[in-house]
């Protein structure tokens, strides 16, 4: 009785031990803190890798992407804010590495290019129409009202 | 033997072109009728011989032939048939063949379907047509060869890059360049009346169809290219703004600013200056997109190997046929009359409204993609331009074109009244509005820019629906007869603008409801995402014909019950030992679910990085362009466009006269 | 008149196209030039007891090699590296990347060093305070520590004498 009593425990632990390992744990996120990884997501999607020039860093899977992306969540854990991350990387890339090109002046015509073709486009717009509602009515002639006339009668 | 066959084929055809071009164009400005009639006989002979290249190349790749050092480059022993005959066009000289081919195959179509045109415009169409085709001839014999011999031949070839072995490789560059190349027909179409002065809404008709089916596969060849990255890439994005996606989509801008403009020409004789220029601007943005993805200038994920000499060439050929035919525009426009008067609110005041907009937009993605140029060659340092810049620009910019797209339509040529638009349209509009507010409410709670999209993909649907509902209206017979007595004119329109608010309501939905978990999974491990478990059973070794691959199994199930299993892989070929992603996708009309490998953890690789999407209604995008191309083509096979040709006769002979 | 507004236009960008050619897109300016060279101190390569810092060179021009034995490149500009060593132009310092498998010594020691001090960038930290992307790159740096030129890829005999050489010979080297 205490043999059988023993082997049950014995086999209880031990499927009290295996259930885990059978039925696997809840996945870790890739970042120890979700809310960093976040973070430094969202701002390495707007950055460009340095080495295959045309992924984001957030995409990327060069090494040096890796590291940048490591050093972006340390400085984000040491309390830096996104403005500083992106501070520190343009300190030593340049400009370059942002996809958001910033507004600057040489970059004025690059963000208001938009709204000036616009407005451009609507300037022309405005004229063209009080052009068109200047034109008088061309008089139809009526032998060409006859002839189409016809014309579309063959087509039947 | 047969790469050199396939290298004299180029040396005819490039002799026949210039046949093609000189002589016709020649005798169209002098009317001499049978240095025209050169014109459809050379056309048809380049296109022979043409192929006849095309084909010598394709049977150089499938016979794994490594003494041409093209097929040395791009090819593989243990590529599969199907890759190997693709990897025809997979390199700079390739496709340059296959530009040639598809320019031969556009210009024989017009040769043959154009037996209703008079006999000077026929000759200039495929004189113009010519005249491209001398100069992708040239550039292929001079600088871009494909039929380069290697002596000693290779023993191995070094492979079709991993990421175009894949069937969108088959399909989307054809398609592409039927888009790209088709323009040049319009092109030629718009030379050609500035040529012979003469530019009638009969103009219009003839280049119309011809326009709106380039249009069409330049429509679906982006798309598909798209669909290919999305499956192909294993970022789970589906558009990056990179100056090769910007050089396709560029066209397709203009492109749809000239069938609507188009319409216009045809309908009421207007907007023909605008018309022609379209028409050049379409074409030499699709050869500006070859320039840009060839020479170097632009960094790009799709450039080929870069070379600023053959980069030379093809910036000369531009300046050739494009300021040529920008200088002939500005010598000859004046001369095109006006058409007639309309009133503020009209269908062509709309129209205009809609290429204002859709050229607005257009010269946006020009600026974005070429500003980096602009500032280094100006020496003012070096920046990058991406989707943040373009997303924040091209999207307010287009708002005001789908607002209008629901009311263009409806709208009558010359003058509408603007209150009765109103009393039509006004419970669209609530719908729409209040559709736009309560969608994203009930989902995560207020998103204006969910709103916007969701609140004109709505507008433009009940738009298409009034619009068949008001031209029924004064019809007889059954609900399916009438429909189908409806003119494929108006139902393409209607498929079209459909597809538009489908891919609208893709792209706002997807854009701000998708989710994304990136997580650390062990055998036996499980995480949640949208709802769905996902519990990752390791990976096994997976040969394939010319990679090895390590596949996982995913296996996707909800409240319990098991749904599906996706197999992501993680692949190196063999070739190059290039690692590649192969994520895994389960489809849906409603949603995605996406999963990809990220990198192994451990040696033996049985823990790893896994990237799980929940994407839903992104197929909607792609669902959307198909109707866009569905209806292009339904468009250009209206009935108007194939009159039997002997009602036509004596009005052709009125025109000849002339 | 504005219908010659589009042939204008296109003539401007045809401009800047052809200016494009000669440019290369994929370079990466340096955002250090005529900044001070980033200070940093790191043990040697073979001798982990000793340092270097840049403070060190004071006084004299000097090259900052940014190099890896896994870097293939940096195999083909070492006979020019050795050259230039040799002649005693200019003092050059290596900094060893990112060299995780622990080779340098040992690739130095068989093939010889051009560097009068190798120190040990283990984690690529400096290297990213450089703003380095790759190996190899070549910093000239001037008397007070300051930046004065970026050479991205490997040193040949030209880029020798066309580049560098003219820069040094402007720094009184």
């Amino acid at each position: 009785m205490n043999a059988l009593r023993s082997a049950a425990a014995l086999a209880c632990m031990m499927l009290f031990l295996a259930a885990p390992l059978a039925l696997g744990g809840e996945a870790a996120p890739v970042g120890e803190d979700p809310q960093i990884e976040q973070r430094m997501v969202n701002l390495a999607t707007d950055l460009r890798c340095l080495v295959c020039q045309n992924e984001s860093l957030a995409g990327s899977h060069a090494e040096l992407a890796e590291d940048l992306r490591k050093e972006i969540r340390a400085l984000m854990k040491a309390g830096k804010s996104d403005k500083e991350v992106i501070e520190y990387l343009t300190t030593r890339y340049g400009d370059f590495v942002l996809y958001r090109p910033p507004f600057k002046p040489i970059t004025y015509l690059l963000w208001l290019g938009p709204l000036l073709f616009l407005g451009l486009g609507s300037g022309f717009w405005y004229v063209t129409l009080k052009k068109r509602r200047a034109l008088k009515d061309t008089p139809v002639d009526e032998k060409q009202l006859a002839a189409a006339a016809q014309l579309l009668d063959e087509k039947q | 033997m047969i790469p050199e066959l396939g290298h004299f084929a180029l040396i005819v055809a490039l002799l026949l072109a210039i046949t093609q071009s000189i002589l016709p164009l020649y005798g169209a400005q002098k009317g001499n009728v049978i240095l025209m009639s050169v014109a459809r006989p050379a056309a048809q002979g380049q296109f022979v011989f043409v192929a006849i290249a095309f084909g010598c190349l394709a049977y150089s790749f499938l016979t794994n032939d490594f003494s041409v050092e093209n097929v040395a480059r791009n090819s593989f022993s243990q590529l599969p048939k199907v890759y190997r005959f693709t990897a025809t066009w997979g390199s700079h000289e390739g496709s340059m063949l296959l530009w040639a081919l598809i320019l031969a195959v556009w210009t024989t179509a017009v040769s043959v379907f154009s037996r209703h045109l008079p006999d000077d415009m026929v000759a200039r169409v495929i004189g113009i047509m010519g005249l491209v085709s001398t100069g992708f001839l040239t550039f292929l014999l001079t600088t871009s060869n494909p039929f380069l011999r290697l002596l000693p031949a290779a023993a191995e070839g070094r492979d079709l890059n991993p990421l175009l072995q894949d069937p969108g490789m088959v399909i989307h560059p054809p398609m592409l360049y039927m888009g790209y190349v088709g323009f040049s027909v319009a092109f030629a179409f718009a030379i050609a009346a500035l040529l012979s002065g003469r530019m009638d809404a009969a103009w219009a008709r003839w280049s119309r169809p011809w326009t709106t089916v380039a249009w069409a596969f330049l429509s679906f060849g982006i798309a598909l290219g798209s669909w290919w990255a999305y499956n192909e890439l294993g970022w789970g994005g589906w558009w990056f703004w990179d100056p090769t996606e910007n050089a396709s989509f560029m066209p397709w801008l203009a492109g749809t600013a000239l069938i609507h403009s188009l319409a216009v020409t045809e309908k009421r004789g207007a907007f023909k200056a605008w018309t022609v220029l379209l028409a050049i601007t379409a074409f030499s943005l699709s050869l500006l997109g070859t320039f840009l993805v060839r020479s170097g200038v632009l960094s790009s994920v799709h450039a080929f190997a870069t070379d600023p000499a053959r980069g030379a060439f093809i910036l000369s050929f531009l300046v050739v046929v494009i300021g040529g035919s920008l200088a002939l525009f500005a010598w000859r426009a004046p001369k095109m009359l006006t058409g007639g008067r309309f009133n503020w609110f009209s269908r062509e005041a709309l129209l205009l409204s809609n290429n204002v907009v859709l050229l607005a937009a257009l010269g946006s993605v020009l600026l974005g993609t070429l500003y980096p140029l602009l500032m280094d060659a100006l020496g003012m340092g070096k920046i990058s331009v991406g989707p943040p810049y373009f997303n924040a620009v091209f999207v307010p910019v287009m708002v005001p074109a789908l607002f209008l797209m629901g009311i263009g339509p409806l709208t009558r040529w010359k003058g509408d009244s603007l209150p009765d638009m109103a009393a039509r349209l006004k419970w669209a509009l609530a719908v729409s509005v209040a559709t736009g507010f309560l969608l994203p409410m009930t989902l995560k709670g207020f998103n204006p820019w969910a709103t916007l999209g969701i609140a004109l993909a709505v507008w433009i649907a009940l738009s298409v629906l009034i619009g068949f509902r008001e031209r029924l209206m004064h019809t007889q017979g059954g609900l399916l007869r009438r429909l189908g007595n409806l003119p494929r004119g108006f139902w393409g329109m209607q498929l079209a603008h459909f597809g538009i608010a489908l891919g609208v309501a893709g792209i706002t939905l997807v854009a701000n409801y998708q989710t994304e978990r990136d997580v650390r999974m062990n055998v036996g491990d499980h995480t949640e995402l949208a709802g769905y478990t996902f519990t990752f059973q390791g990976t096994t070794e997976h040969p394939g014909p010319n990679y090895r691959a390590a596949r996982g199994t995913i296996e996707v199930s909800r409240g319990g019950a098991k749904l599906f299993d996706l197999h992501p892989e993680k692949r190196i070929y063999n070739a190059a030992g290039m690692p590649m992603t192969e994520a895994a996708i389960n489809y849906s009309f409603t949603r995605d679910v996406y999963v990809a490998l990220g990198e192994p953890l451990d040696d033996n690789a049985t823990t790893w990085v896994v990237r799980i999407f929940h994407k839903p209604f992104i197929n909607w995008i792609w669902i959307g362009a198909l109707f866009l191309a569905v209806g292009g083509f339904m468009a250009a096979s209206d009935r108007r466009y194939r009159i039997a040709v002997k009602a036509i006769a004596p009005a052709n002979a009125a025109v000849q006269g002339a | 008149m504005k219908r010659w507004l589009p042939l204008i236009v296109f003539a401007v960008l045809v401009g800047f196209f052809a200016k494009g050619l000669f440019l290369n897109p994929r370079e990466v300016p340096s955002p250090f030039i005529g900044k001070a060279a980033p200070a940093f101190t790191l043990p040697l390569v073979g001798a982990a007891d000793k340092n270097f810092s840049p403070a060190d060179m004071k006084g004299k021009v000097w090259l900052l090699n940014v190099w890896a034995p896994w870097c293939v490149s940096c195999r083909q500009e070492h006979p020019v590296l050795m050259q230039i060593a040799q002649d005693g132009r200019v003092p050059i310092v290596g900094l060893n990347w990112k060299d995780k498998d622990r080779e340098a010594d040992a690739l130095l020691n068989k093939a010889g060093s051009p560097y009068t001090s190798v120190p040990d960038d283990l984690s690529g930290m400096v290297g990213i305070d450089y703003g380095v992307t790759g190996t190899p790159e070549t910093y000239v740096i001037d008397q007070s520590g300051i930046i004065r030129m970026k050479h991205v890829g490997p040193i040949d005999p030209d880029v020798w004498k066309d580049k560098i050489e003219p820069k040094l010979k402007e720094l009184g080297a």
